[in-house]
């Protein structure tokens, strides 16, 4: 059976190219970037390049570039570099809708004697920016707002929230996680003051991420150790990755525009059929501000783990919001920030495209779904209820 | 992503009994939609008050469809006496096992079938009597109490993967572990009578009364105990890692294990040490 890959929030296949470039750093290049002989030099080579290509990437300067071993990473080394540059402020503010690496580290710091706002959204996903902007006080720390949600898409206005933040003096971090390769992300035109990067959502492998730190940000190193990266974090790099993610922000640029035309038609058609042929089926997020690549469509009455094996039957990969597939009891945080009720939530279904999907693959989860949908309706009690009355 | 037995996923992919009877003898309805699970069942007698037929509808997850599909087959064919008896355990073994965050699955089975068997003999299930103890979920102190009990669980997160409860805001975690408390401290006081034990019954009592009670507490500061020997009324111990060489592990034993002793063995016993 082919696998119809449509889960691409959640990670990506490694580019062919980006492989080949990774391969020499492992047998062949394997001198340690620090060493003094050209054979360690020349490893170092390329993380200078993978450096350039990564703030290339975001229209940033190579300086202003530390690598990480993951989005994680990022997101937690400018959060804790911030508050200890800031010992005295005890107030931060996040967005209901953050992804785990910001909501619980929030979450985590409330408990440590921090004032966190949680800034809500509305039915549609969109930040409440009025009560974003009445939270910032002189004892705030920093703001940390993702640059696009990973469950539903909906994109936030980083550039305005960034400008009125840092009026204020305030630091402003992005989690650009899912905003890289699949929007234009640059820093110039939307002055944030730390951004996070990960490699395995734009085709490098897993366990790398960047964090974008803008000359003149004050900042403590995470992990306190060698003098790699500037001192900003010790630790050998992991060469043969960073070279990845370099290549891979150079391959996201160079297609961004092609992959996102191409990713918006296919999940459009989607979308559109799935929509059409189930009832009771309706978007998450609002389709106006959101990425090219992903939609989320709740089926009432019907549980998205459920939904999720039974699509799994055909070789076909997504990702829900149910509470049964995290583990957790309650379906996703972001779903419910937006008030979407639980008929729903435990109904949706994230489809995620890439560049790699195809047309076929599109029409085989049009063609599957709504049998799915059905049969798992037959089963449920509510849906018998509805259709009675 | 989750490690289904291939029971579960036939049942699932296969559900047997799917619908409703409509002239059914009794139904039993649980759980809601909001709870992100919920399951109708109904069934019909025969002459002998044998299960004839059984159904289910269910909204839920994969395992919640295959325990309800397991549950029907399980009890068609059955006396009704014997199906009351069935319990949530049961029910997972006919699966070959559920993972441990589905428990809750299995139970919400039982709990539908218990429904549609006091909805035939025309009793009220007393629905949640008892105070609520988890408010996301509306669980009560006696849902827990006896899933504690009759599934032998020990911590919050597995009244949670059972009974849901402590799975929303986690407010009512404390509460949770005192019902576990109260649970364990019953179960060791009924079977007290020490002096009509023997000599080794005694030695497994105290024995398990340490491994439940005394040990966790140790461990939790690096420390541990071992029961070396029992001798007319003396329980002699050693203490390993950090109690054993704190100055004040005369006094640790002497309140923490001899307390925990008397009270849940039997108060005449007396607790040594063993140095070497
Ligand atoms: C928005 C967002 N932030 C952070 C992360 C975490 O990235 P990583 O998996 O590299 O730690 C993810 C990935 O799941 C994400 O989607």
């Amino acid at each position: 059976m082919k696998t119809i890959y449509v889960d691409n929030n959640a990670t990506t296949r490694v580019d062919k190219s980006v492989f080949e470039e990774m391969l020499p750093y492992f047998r062949e290049s394997y001198g340690n970037p620090s060493s003094m002989h050209t054979f360690g030099g020349n490893v170092a080579a390329g993380i200078t390049k993978a450096r350039e290509r990564v703030a290339a990437l975001i229209n940033a300067e190579p300086e202003e570039i530390v690598f990480t071993s993951c989005g994680t990473e990022s997101d937690s080394t400018a959060i804790w570099a911030t508050i200890e540059a800031y010992p005295d402020k005890k107030h931060i503010v996040t967005s209901r809708v953050e992804h785990p690496a910001i909501k619980n580290l929030f979450e985590h710091l409330s408990k440590k004697g921090y004032t966190v706002s949680f800034v809500p959204v509305d039915k549609k996903g969109n930040l409440d920016l009025d009560y974003l902007y009445e939270q910032l006080t002189p004892e705030t720390a920093i703001v940390s707002v993702m640059w696009a949600n990973n469950e539903t898409g909906v994109i936030y206005p980083v550039d305005k929230i960034a400008a009125a933040v840092r009026e204020k003096g305030i630091v402003f971090h992005t989690d650009a996680v899912q905003a890289a390769g699949k929007l234009e992300v640059d820093v110039k035109k939307n002055p944030v003051d730390l951004l996070s990067l990960s490699g395995h959502k734009i085709h490098a492998p897993k366990g790398v991420g960047a964090l974008y730190l803008k000359k003149g940000t004050k900042f403590s190193p995470f992990l306190i150790g060698g003098h790699q990266e500037h001192g900003r974090r010790g630790g050998t790099e992991n060469v043969a990755s960073l070279v990845a993610l370099g290549k891979a922000a150079e391959l996201a640029k160079q297609r961004l525009s092609e992959s996102t035309q191409k990713t918006a038609a296919l999940r459009d058609k989607l979308e559109k059929n799935l929509l059409e042929r189930i009832p009771n089926s309706m978007v998450n997020g609002d389709p106006q501000h959101r990425l090219p690549n992903t939609t989320n469509i709740s089926y009432e009455y019907v549980e998205g783990e459920a939904i999720l094996l039974m699509m799994n039957e055909f070789g076909i990969c997504a990702s829900s919001g149910s509470a049964c597939t995290s583990g957790s009891l309650e379906p996703s945080h972001v779903l419910r920030a937006m008030g979407v009720p639980f008929t729903a939530a435990h109904g949706s279904i994230r489809y995620s495209l890439s560049g790699d999907n195809t047309e076929e693959e599109i029409d085989a989860i049009i063609e599957h779904t709504p049998p799915i949908i059905e049969r798992l309706r037959e089963l449920s009690p509510f849906w018998s209820q509805r259709k009675a009355s | 992503m989750w490690e289904y037995t291939d029971k579960v996923k036939d049942h699932f992919i296969n559900p047997r009994n799917v619908g409703f009877i409509d002239d059914f003898d009794g139904m039993g309805e649980v759980g809601s939609l909001a709870c992100g699970d919920a399951l109708k069942l109904t069934f019909k007698l025969d002459n002998e008050n044998i299960i004839s037929d059984a159904k289910f509808q269910t909204f839920g997850c994969a395992s919640a469809i295959a325990s309800s599909s397991a549950l029907t087959e399980m009890i068609k064919g059955m006396p009704l006496d014997e199906a009351a008896k069935v319990t949530n355990d049961d029910i997972a073994k006919y699966l070959g096992g559920l993972p441990k965050e589905k428990m809750h699955c299995s139970v919400m089975g039982r709990d539908a079938l218990e429904h549609a068997i006091a909805n035939y003999r025309g009793e009220e299930v007393k629905e949640k009597e008892g105070e609520i103890v988890c408010e996301c979920f509306g669980i009560t102190n006696l849902e827990i109490e006896r899933a504690v009990k009759e599934s032998g669980l020990t911590t919050v997160e597995d009244v949670t993967d059972y009974v849901k409860a402590g799975g929303g805001c986690g407010n009512c975690h404390d509460r949770i572990r005192e019902i576990i408390q109260e649970v364990s401290s019953q179960s060791i006081t009924e079977r007290q009578k020490m002096e009509n034990l023997t000599n080794i019954q005694k030695i497994k009592l105290i024995e398990e009364t340490l491994d439940r009670e005394v040990k966790p507490a140790l461990n939790k500061d690096g420390g541990d105990i071992e029961l070396v020997d029992f001798n007319n009324g003396t329980v002699f111990v050693k203490l390993h890692g950090t109690c054993s060489n704190c100055a004040s592990s005369h006094l640790t034993l002497k309140n923490y294990v001899e307390t925990k002793i008397k009270d849940l063995v039997s108060p005449e016993l007396v607790v040594e040490e063993v140095t070497q």
